[in-house]
């Protein structure tokens, strides 16, 4: 304890030091005086040594040993009672799933914007999830599918009036090519050199976008994309609003179906091994080659999907939509919710998304806020807000659980 | 062919080292052949060849296949030679710790399985039927190895011997003609070792398989080993029954004195 607090008591003091210059001396160059604001110096003192110490309380609590043995974590206690209990399930995304039907009665369409936005991360993430989260193949340039996507739709639209529904196959076919197209060279990539090879990726589809005046129209982007037709309807643009989100609300369910019976079949097996332990997976029979280049491919193919839907939602794209940026934001909501979870995804899109747009007042600091948190969670909770739950078999009702 | 496994003059160089040089090995349906010697004898690495994470640099690595005939798999993917029938363990205990036993055994059976992309997604009939003979077979191999309480088990948290057997679980799992063993009793106290004894004579018995094993447990080897190997800087110096193994002047010289009877 006198030793946490000596220790607090250094880093107060090196950081009276260190902030002297800037919080303590001010120049007035106009009378040429000099302002002593002792009192900041205190201030950051007292700061400094109040944040050292619960930074420490933390960080032993965190590695007290006793606490770890004993601890399970809330949201897999949560899990592990809705997978044992069916009813409470069904009856929690009935909830949900009304909540969402209702959501634009009580809203307006700004609100509505910002949802639909967010359920498109929501696929999106998903969609990284099955490459980073299941496969552990760290992408950083998965927004060039999102490009390859929204462009397949803006060209084929403007050039040759292609529909959405009928573009939206193509977009997300395409996109899974190009996830295989990338995923041939990176086959014996792993880590950081992987990281490297798709953040170049990422950058050449911007680049050929923004450079490519002939095909793309450069930056200065495709204009007057239509917007998606629903049963040939004539809709205003509350309703168009209404719909575009009812059908990412369709397209967010399935998604979420289809990752999580992908999760749990062969394939999503072959990922997980993949992703423990590369060499004895192929030692067990698992072709290194397929696993991957099928991980690839899906994910980019619902990277593709959203893209036709952004480039349908805006009605105008431009290279500038697809930057890193982009890529690092689906990559922090697959990170913060919980690598390979399908909830934890869900929950660390909504806050990625949600939380920037509801805290406009504090947008000057979004980006320290931004990067504090990630710093935190990886000091306390590097498995992400909430962990990978594995499904349980049990050998007396084996049929039902695998019929689900 | 009637052997299960021959290896001809097989050679691995890595740059100027020649870690394994020419070694020749056969393996009959059935039997349990050991392969030893000092570290760094090449035996691991011998091992790596066989099972395709090396391409050796020559030599010739045949496979009976099942109509009887023999198959080259020099270079052959690792998944590839063990849909050919070799299941292998690891020295070094390579499970996918953050899967559950089960799931662990479930990827030996992959290869044995042929859900594909529209199975997973639509999950049919046919795709629910295999799932649920792979899920119940690879119980069935968790009970024969007494792991069947572990099952949705993290394999991370199992105690050591039960993550060597698991090794072995998930070999079994890819109905191999033939198991190859890297040092199974590494790390275990005598008491386990004998246990190991008895599962490794059980599963030869059992599901009739061949089993090469490498191991520096003298006891083990003498207790279970048909015929056995000896390797020493890359060659091969011995070969015979345990008997002749054992009053083998190279090899007692090789083991630097070392009492073999230990």
């Amino acid at each position: 304890m006198a030793q946490e607090i000596l220790k607090s008591l250094k880093a107060a003091l090196w950081f009276m030091f260190l902030t002297f210059p800037i919080m303590v001396i001010k120049v007035n160059t106009v009378y040429k005086t000099i302002e002593w604001r002792w009192m900041n110096m205190i201030f950051i003192g007292v700061g400094i040594f109040v944040g050292s110490f619960i930074w420490r309380w933390l960080l032993n609590r965190k590695d007290r040993p006793v606490a770890k043995k004993d601890f399970v974590p809330v949201s897999t206690r949560v899990q592990a009672y809705l997978a044992e209990n069916p009813m409470a399930k069904r009856a929690l995304q009935g909830v949900l799933l009304a909540a969402l039907l209702c959501f634009p009665i009580f809203m307006d369409a700004y609100q509505i914007n910002i949802f639909t936005v967010a359920l498109m991360y929501i696929v999106l993430g998903l969609g990284l999830n099955i490459v980073v989260g299941l496969a552990g193949l760290l992408d950083l340039g998965y927004v060039a599918f999102y490009a390859v996507g929204a462009y397949t739709y803006a060209l084929l639209n403007t050039t040759f009036g292609l529909s959405f529904w009928l573009v939206l196959p193509i977009g997300g076919a395409l996109a899974a090519i190009f996830g295989i197209l990338l995923g041939f060279p990176v086959l014996r990539l792993r880590g950081d050199y992987l990281a490297i090879v798709t953040l170049g990726f990422g950058e050449i589809i911007r680049l050929v976008l923004e450079n490519w005046n002939d095909f793309s129209h450069g930056p200065s982007g495709i204009a007057g994309i239509d917007k998606p037709d629903f049963f040939g309807l004539e809709l205003n643009l509350n309703q168009m609003t209404d719909a575009i989100y009812y059908m990412m609300v369709a397209f967010t369910i399935i998604t979420i179906f289809f990752v999580g019976r992908l999760q749990n079949s062969r394939i999503g097996r072959a990922w997980l091994a993949l992703r423990e332990d590369e060499i004895a997976c192929q030692a067990m029979g698992v072709g290194r080659t397929r696993t991957k280049l099928m991980a690839f491919a899906l994910g980019a193919t619902w990277a593709g999907l959203m893209g036709v839907v952004f480039a349908a939602k805006t009605t105008f794209i431009n290279p500038a939509s697809f930057t890193f940026l982009e890529s690092a934001i689906i990559l922090s909501i697959v990170v913060l919710g919980g690598m390979g979870s399908i909830p934890g995804v869900i929950l660390g899109a909504l806050i990625m998304i949600l939380l920037p747009e509801y805290m406009r007042s504090f947008s000057e600091y979004r980006m320290i806020v931004f990067g504090g948190a990630m710093v935190l969670m990886m000091v306390f909770r590097p498995q992400g807000l909430v962990s990978n739950f594995r499904r349980k078999y049990s050998f007396h009702g084996v049929d039902e659980r695998l019929g689900g | 062919m009637e052997n299960i496994l021959e290896v001809k003059g097989l050679t691995m160089d890595f740059g100027g080292l020649r870690a394994v040089d020419s070694v020749d090995l056969y393996v009959k349906p059935k039997e349990i052949v050991a392969l030893i010697g000092p570290n760094g004898a090449g035996k691991t690495t011998f091992f790596n060849c066989v099972t395709g994470i090396y391409t050796p640099t020559k030599g010739d690595i045949l496979v009976s296949s099942n109509n009887g005939s023999a198959v080259r798999i020099n270079g052959f993917k690792p998944n590839r030679v063990t849909e050919r029938g070799l299941g292998r363990t690891f020295q070094n205990i390579r499970l996918f710790p953050n899967m559950t036993v089960l799931e662990n055994v479930m990827i030996g059976k992959h290869c044995r399985l042929s859900a594909k992309i529209f199975g997973a997604l639509f999950r049919d009939k046919k795709t629910r039927a295999e799932e649920l003979k792979a899920a119940q077979e690879c119980y069935t191999i968790l009970e024969k190895l007494g792991l069947e309480k572990a099952c949705d088990e993290l394999a991370s948290n199992l105690p050591y011997g039960d993550q060597r057997k698991l090794e072995i679980a998930r070999a079994l799992a890819t109905e191999p003609k033939m198991l190859l063993l890297d040092e199974p009793a590494a790390g275990m106290n005598p008491q386990e070792t004998v246990e190991l004894t008895h599962l490794i004579r059980r599963i030869r018995d059992t599901e009739q398989i061949a089993i090469l094993l490498i191991e520096h447990d003298m006891k083990l080897v003498m207790n279970l080993s048909e015929r056995i190997y000896v390797m020493d800087h890359g060659q091969k110096i011995a070969d015979g029954t345990p008997m002749e193994i054992r009053n083998n002047p190279e090899v007692i010289k090789a083991y630097l004195g070392e009492d073999i009877d230990a």
